[in-house]
């Protein structure tokens, strides 16, 4: 299938004013007749289902979690950005633009990144009319910060808490909607196939986590608000429960997935401590803006970091890109943090970790100032590694942290299946091979909110006479039936090595092989280990209970058999693309200074990969036309 | 570290549950409260022994999911902690714990440590929010709030939904969990056009849920991870009563 982004006509400033227009409307009184099945209840997914439950249609809602306002959105700290030019500092739509087509080191969607900048405006007025309480001026206007790529300050925050706020007003939105009737929420659920009849999208197949029943759930168009897949490194910022799991059924049914081995790495979460660490905590990029991060120039520095004077200390980001310092885009910073953890130059117990410094900043502006501004990170610092990190500096390290490919979509966000569409960190198009700091509280509330709901119309206008979908034909029957087969498969293992300690080993290869720098010989030797520890896997997995109720170590497997699979298109993919950008760093392709190397005549493309049942997959180009920006060596020097 | 475990293990809510205990050994002090059932879990997995089963999810301290009762304590033996942020460096070596479910009427086993909070979804879902439709809201700022405000409403509104204070409290109110909502919405403006409605209809289904009443001990707010303020308590009373002096049925 060829792809067609279905980008709309005219200049850039008037592409999605011009689809508005023009594209098909439902009715008010045709959309209750329509249902929709949304899988996710965080910012994308609980965006998406409450504005569709507004505009009236049927809408359920599916999740892991207990309850939606648990879902991983929760956990974004710093802020999220919108073009409102409140400090007077040159910002506007474009600019906002540039700077993420720029940080994205040109590999993204002009057309949806220019929407995304354009209905950041939108966003703020609608999350402050819910009740989101934003940091404020003493004058009672909305307050901003600066965040990493860019040079003017454009960040809304709610302390440190922005996503947790964010979510809450979310899920408050999607609870009203369930109150009138319009929404049905199905908590601890999990989506274990989609139904495809007559080539479109018509329901899902979900286990319940409590009683372990499988369901059937039929609808007239599937969103798909299902985050990243960052957790394949088992070590990373994500939460525990976070998986690729739907997302990679749905590539098995015919989505293609796009530019799967771009990750962040963070640049400032929490160092690993030993091997029973199940988690790397992220400190948001925010602090960035007050905090200074340095290392030792001296490798076997003894003293401790208050007693090593400033000619002693290596401040390498101001050192390197003295323009923007600190506050370089992620992937630039973890870089810079690896080649000096490289040379040895790391602090801590494992020599894992480099300084992240507040000291010049409490002594400027005080302690109550950096208080108000990052206490609860200061609080959540202390509570894991019992170090205040007023008196001393904290220690940081770069952890795997977000997805920016993703299923692919066109401008409507609909999938290479037609009526599944998918939001937020699930799709790829918006940050190209690398995001800016809050932007992705950013993408996941303005595809769920103010995208999707205005294109998904121009899908259902031809369902307004289909009635129901039943649940009982064929495609259901069998789609139930190899989800059925699946769990059964799973529980015959009956091996004995843990699921998680699977895991830890997956993690270790893609993480050594698969991150931050690459190279042809070792993806090759990756794809090799992955296909030996699947085979493990199948082989000596030890998942024990049975299907007939909650079973944790069951939900495990299932989502690390997946895992097992998408790590191998990870290094496919990585290996594919022979030059440099963004997070996709390779070792092969760098400047003599060490700087991402790209190469735009044979790579100006985004790559959308199609399963051809377990063989090789089959490359598809997507080609980046930029007509608005000329793509110029990214420098932040 | 050595440490021995009482675990409260329970089929599902119809079924009694019991304590059972377990020996663990060779743990580091820097491993996480739920890193050392981690653990444990991975050692039954490995014998083909159903593992304990416990909700957790982002484990820093902000989904709410994790919960757990610790030696008596909601959360832990640390003041305003969540289960997952509670390291074994709080612990001695040798010590033995017991480890017990969030406990309330309207908190229904599910399996061993893992209770159903949904009627925490349904509080909310009965007015804890403002009912302002995507595409509706007027441009951000045409509206100050004073920064003190903003700040206050935030205190407030970082409840994580946890139920910890619902666990701890004698009665099995969830007074302080409705009063955080309540006073985040009351205090900004653009929460004051359903303040009454949203003040008399959570309060309700507070209560209708089956959560007892607040008897203002503020054993909750002791072990509240957000550092939720008694005085929410104390405006969800003021709002109430001021509800029915507005209510005109």
């Amino acid at each position: 299938m060829a792809l067609n982004a279905k980008i709309p006509e005219g200049p850039l400033k008037d592409k999605w004013q011009n689809y508005l227009a023009k594209t098909r409307i439902v009715n008010p009184a045709n959309r209750k007749k329509l249902d929709v099945i949304v899988v996710g209840g965080g910012l994308s997914g609980g965006g998406a289902a409450a504005s569709l439950a507004e505009l009236g249609y049927n809408v359920k809602v599916f999740f892991f979690q207990d309850s939606a306002r648990r879902s991983h959105s929760v956990a974004a700290q710093g802020g999220v950005n919108a073009a409102k030019n409140y400090k007077n500092d040159g910002d506007n739509v474009y600019r906002m633009f540039y700077d993420t087509i720029k940080g994205g080191d040109f590999r993204s969607r002009e057309a949806n990144v220019y929407r995304m900048a354009e209905v950041s405006v939108d966003l703020i007025d609608h999350m402050v009319a819910q009740g989101v309480p934003f940091g404020r001026e003493y004058s009672g206007y909305l307050s901003n910060r600066s965040f990493g790529g860019v040079l003017v300050s454009r960040t809304f925050y709610a302390r440190g808490q922005t996503g947790q706020q964010l979510l809450l007003a979310t899920y408050q939105a999607m609870m009203n909607q369930i109150k009138v009737g319009k929404l049905t929420q199905y908590n601890r659920h999990e989506i274990l196939d989609i139904v495809i009849v007559n080539g479109k999208a018509r329901g899902i197949i979900a286990r319940n986590l409590n009683t372990g029943e499988i369901e059937r759930h039929s609808a007239h168009a599937v969103v798909f608000g299902t985050g990243g897949f960052g957790k394949i490194f088992y070590l990373s910022t994500l939460a525990m429960n976070s998986n690729g799991s739907a997302n990679w059924r749905a590539h098995k049914k015919g989505a293609y997935f796009a530019n799967p081995s771009w990750t962040q790495i963070h640049p400032t979460a929490l160092p690993q401590s030993g091997e029973h660490q199940s988690k790397l905590t992220l400190m948001s990029e925010s602090l960035r803006n007050d905090g200074r991060i340095w290392v030792p120039k001296n490798k076997d520095e003894k003293r401790a970091p208050g007693d090593i004077p400033d000619e002693d200390r290596d401040y390498y980001l101001e050192r390197r890109y003295p323009a923007f310092g600190n506050l370089v885009p992620r992937d630039v910073a973890s870089r810079a943090a690896k080649e000096r953890l490289d040379a040895g130059h790391g602090v801590g117990p494992l020599k894992n970790a480099v300084y992240l410094d507040f000291k010049t900043a409490i002594e400027k502006l005080g302690e109550d100032t950096i208080k108000e501004r990052y206490g609860n990170l200061f609080t959540m610092y202390e509570k894991i590694t019992a170090i205040n990190a007023y008196k001393e500096p904290m220690k940081i390290s770069p952890a795997a942290h977000f997805s920016m490919g993703g299923l692919w979509v066109d401008y409507e966000l609909q999938t290479t299946i037609p009526g599944l569409f998918a939001v937020g960190e699930a799709n790829f198009a918006d940050h190209g091979a690398n995001r800016l700091g809050a932007n992705s509280l950013l993408q996941a509330s303005v595809d769920g909110n103010f995208i999707l709901p205005n294109t998904i119309s121009n899908y259902l206008a031809d369902d307004i006479k289909t009635g129901k979908i039943p649940t009982d034909s064929p495609e259901f029957e069998e789609a139930e039936k190899a989800v059925k087969d699946q769990v059964s498969k799973l529980l015959a293992i009956k091996g004995t090595m843990p699921v998680d300690q699977i895991h830890r080993r997956l993690g270790k290869i893609m993480f050594k092989e698969v991150a931050m720098s690459r190279n042809e010989k070792g993806m090759i030797w990756a794809i090799e280990e992955i296909k030996k520890l699947r085979k493990e896997f199948w082989e000596n997995a030890a998942i024990p209970g049975n299907e007939n109720g909650p079973n944790s170590e069951l939900e495990k497997a299932g989502r690390l058999a997946d895992y097992l699979e998408i790590a191998e298109l990870m290094a496919v993919d990585a290996l594919n693309r022979k030059e440099s950008c963004g997070a996709h760093f390779r070792e092969d392709y760098q400047t003599p200074e060490g700087e991402a190397m790209r190469d735009d005549e044979n790579y100006m493309y985004s790559s959308a990969w199609e399963w051809q049942q377990g063989k090789d997959w089959k490359l598809h180009k997507e080609p980046l036309e930029f007509t608005e920006v000329k793509p110029t060596v990214r420098s932040y020097k | 570290m050595k440490l021995t475990l009482k675990i409260w293990r329970q089929e599902n809510a119809q079924t009694k549950g019991k304590l059972v205990t377990y020996k663990l050994s060779d743990l580091s002090s820097d491993s996480s409260f739920l890193e050392m059932l981690d653990v444990l879990n991975e050692e039954l997995a490995s014998k083909g022994e159903p593992v304990v089963e416990f909700d957790h999810d982002c484990r820093e301290g902000i989904c709410g999911q994790c919960s757990l009762v610790i030696n008596g304590k909601a959360h832990g033996p640390e003041e305003h902690y969540t289960t997952c942020q509670t390291h074994l460096r709080s612990f001695s070596d040798g010590d033995t714990i017991t480890i017990e479910p969030f406990r309330a009427n309207s908190f229904p086993v599910i399996r061993d440590l893992k209770v159903d909070r949904s009627s925490m979804d349904r509080i909310i879902q009965a007015g804890g929010y403002i009912s302002s439709f995507t595409g509706m809201a007027p441009e951000a700022n045409s509206i100050p709030i004073h920064h003190d405000i903003a700040e206050s409403a935030f205190d407030s509104a970082a409840c994580i939904g946890c139920g910890a204070c619902i666990a701890t409290c004698k009665n099995s109110s969830a007074a302080l969990f409705v009063s955080a909502k309540i006073g985040h919405l009351a205090k900004l403006p653009q929460g004051q056009i359903e303040r009454n409605e949203r003040a008399l209809w959570m309060i309700n289904a507070h209560d209708d849920e089956g959560f007892g009443s607040c008897s203002n001990t503020g054993a909750c707010v002791m072990v509240c991870p957000q550092e939720i303020q008694l005085l929410d308590i104390t405006r969800m009373n003021f709002e109430y009563n001021r509800a029915l002096c507005y209510n005109k049925d």
